[in-house]
């Protein structure tokens, strides 16, 4: 097997999906796109009713159209390419593969919102891109895919950077992203106000998701209603999956909303699980009653981190290793982040110890609750998101294990 | 450090600044080409860039202390990552680091006598689907067992 991943950008594999892995040329949505208006470009955004692919899930015409109505002499779009949830790797795949929809993507963007610059803030663990994607981008340049008067469009510059990350995964947040683009530590700011009008050295900003901008390429193409066939109604269109852990096949995997946890799992070949983990380390775990529930914003919301565990599997061990990452990650700037990780570490080691009291445990779940409410960004609002659900989900296993060892042995 | 040294360090840097640009927003490409051919940014480079930016040196160590990836000390002549991340764990990454670190004769977290190593843990690569994962320099390495991951590091110069 080879060990090296080398990297012939553009190269795809046989992958098959609706939407995002559909026929699709260079260009393509940069043609069409300019020979539309502005308003008609946000009307099929809107009819398409795409919401940000990076884990929030806010409507991607409105962030435009904010963006758009915004006054000032420049504008930025940002592809947010930091990808650093634990389990995920959709945006590298597309990024490596499919570079012709991201960077469409994000030239439409600058055209809808009226940008001049697009920046790729690209994770430091995906330097190995950063060569490959440069040169991508020359070759847009040649073939006037950027630069000035782009296709011919009088009056329409457009240019892209990469700027790659430095191994933190708070600067995914988005103003935590604009404040190290800065020249800043990458510390999250307060909100509001927002980057749509306040962003990237203080100018109106749209961040998206690399897949956000990947289907926006197709919507522009293809159109609104065609991408809101897929999916279901609160959750159109269709989501990479990036799915890892005990299966047969993980891999990227293009399924439309609405799919239950069950038809993904069969799909990749994961035989005797006992919990999903969806949406990374800050996500839920669902364990296996809950696995007839659908990933969708209103069912099962998610950024697309499967990761999946079978019946040997030692949960705590799982818990563990997340509160590992975020006492790692938390940026220290806010208490109920820095010092509550840590407590819910503390915790779980107790457990592991066996050296533990139940009064003390509803504390630190208690002290979770806290966390989702008082801490300044995403990173401490969700990290207890694993502890309170592993424990609940899985507390025969956990609380029965007896001292030093899993159930015992 | 020699003069000379000094001078090329500070010629060095001005190509990146004039790469890059001479705003505060240039910062973080610039320390990323120092940590990269350095392996470090020492506090001559900080002033240096701190100068040539126009800003406080005590910013820019402030940005270097924040990052993983940026350090102020030496780290040894090439540095390996390895994923510690859940569904890396679950394929073997325990097994990977004690193959490598009897073979370096290192903890995790250390550098080689010869200054050819320094190994270290790493969060999620974003590889996860072909685990164990570790990064030497900035290539990434998928699928490894204990031997392989010894073989590779075996070819490394
Ligand atoms: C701790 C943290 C990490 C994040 N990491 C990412 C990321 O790696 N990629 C991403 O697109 N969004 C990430 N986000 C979400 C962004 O803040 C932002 O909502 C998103 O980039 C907007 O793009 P979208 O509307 O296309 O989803 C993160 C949020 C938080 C709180
Ligand atoms: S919640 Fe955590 S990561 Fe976010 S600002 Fe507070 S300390 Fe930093
Ligand atoms: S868990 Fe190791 S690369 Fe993601």
């Amino acid at each position: 097997m080879e060990n090296h991943l080398t990297v012939k950008l553009g190269e795809k594999k046989d992958r098959k999906g609706p939407v995002i892995f559909s026929e699709y040329k260079r260009g393509d949505a940069i043609r069409k796109a300019l020979s539309m208006s502005r308003e008609d470009i946000l009307f099929e955004l809107k009819d398409s009713k795409l919401k940000g692919r990076g884990g929030a899930g806010f409507l991607t015409s409105t962030k435009w159209m904010l963006t758009a109505a915004a006054k000032a002499e420049k504008k930025f779009i940002i592809c947010n390419a930091d990808e650093g949830e634990p389990g995920t790797f959709k945006d590298r795949v597309l990024l490596m593969e499919y570079p012709e929809l991201v960077f469409d993507g994000m030239v439409v963007g600058g055209y809808t919102i009226g940008a001049q610059l697009g920046i790729v803030y690209l994770r430091g663990e995906y330097e190995y891109l950063l060569k490959p994607l440069e040169d991508y981008l020359e070759e847009m340049r040649k073939g006037n895919l950027l630069g000035k008067n782009i296709l011919g469009k009088e009056g329409f510059d457009f240019e892209i950077k990469i700027v790659l990350g430095s191994g933190a995964y708070v600067c995914g947040e988005e103003t935590a992203l604009i404040e190290s683009l800065e020249g800043h530590r990458g510390e999250p700011r307060n909100r509001p106000p927002y980057p749509i009008n306040t962003g990237f050295l203080g100018r109106p900003t749209s961040v998206n998701n690399v897949e956000t901008l990947a289907a926006v390429s197709h919507i522009v193409v293809k159109g609104g209603k065609w991408f809101a066939k897929y999916g279901t109604d609160k959750s159109s269109g269709s989501k990479l999956f990036s799915v890892s852990g005990d299966c047969e096949r993980p891999g990227v995997y293009e399924l439309p909303w609405g799919t239950k946890v069950s038809e993904l799992l069969e799909l990749v070949g994961a035989k005797n699980a006992k919990a999903v983990q969806i949406g990374g380390a800050s996500g839920h775990c669902i364990p296996k009653p809950q696995f007839e529930k659908t990933l969708a914003y209103e069912d099962i919301p998610t950024g697309g981190s499967v990761m999946i565990f079978n019946d040997n599997r030692d949960m705590l061990k799982v818990l563990k290793n997340f509160m590992e990452f975020f006492v790692d990650e938390s940026c220290g700037q806010c208490t109920p982040c820095r010092i509550g990780n840590v407590k819910l570490l503390e915790g779980v080691e107790m457990i592991e110890k066996g050296n533990y009291t139940f009064a003390h445990i509803n504390k630190l779940k208690d002290l979770g609750r806290t966390m989702q409410l008082a801490s300044k960004c995403g990173l401490g609002q969700s990290s207890p998101n694993p502890f309170i659900s592993i424990l609940e989900n899985f507390k025969d296993e956990i609380f029965n294990r007896g001292n030093g060892g899993r159930n015992g042995r | 450090m020699l003069v000379v040294e000094k001078n090329a360090l500070s010629e060095e840097i001005e190509s990146y600044v004039e790469k890059y640009g001479n705003d505060r927003s240039a910062l973080l490409m610039i320390l990323h080409e120092i940590q990269k051919k350095h392996r470090h940014i020492s506090e001559f480079a900080q002033q240096e860039v701190a100068r040539l930016l126009n800003i406080h040196p005590v910013e820019v160590y402030s940005v270097i202390s924040f990052f993983a990836f940026l350090n102020t000390n030496p780290k040894g002549r090439n540095l390996v990552r390895i994923c510690q991340t859940i569904s890396c764990d679950m394929k073997g990454k325990k097994q990977v680091v004690e193959a490598i670190e009897r073979e370096l004769g290192i903890k995790i977290g250390e550098t080689t006598k010869d200054n050819k190593f320094t190994v270290e843990y790493a969060n999620c690569l974003g590889l996860c689907d072909m685990g164990p994962a570790m990064a030497i320099n900035d290539q990434v390495f998928v699928n490894l067992t204990p031997e392989k991951a010894v073989e590779l590091l075996a070819k490394v110069k």
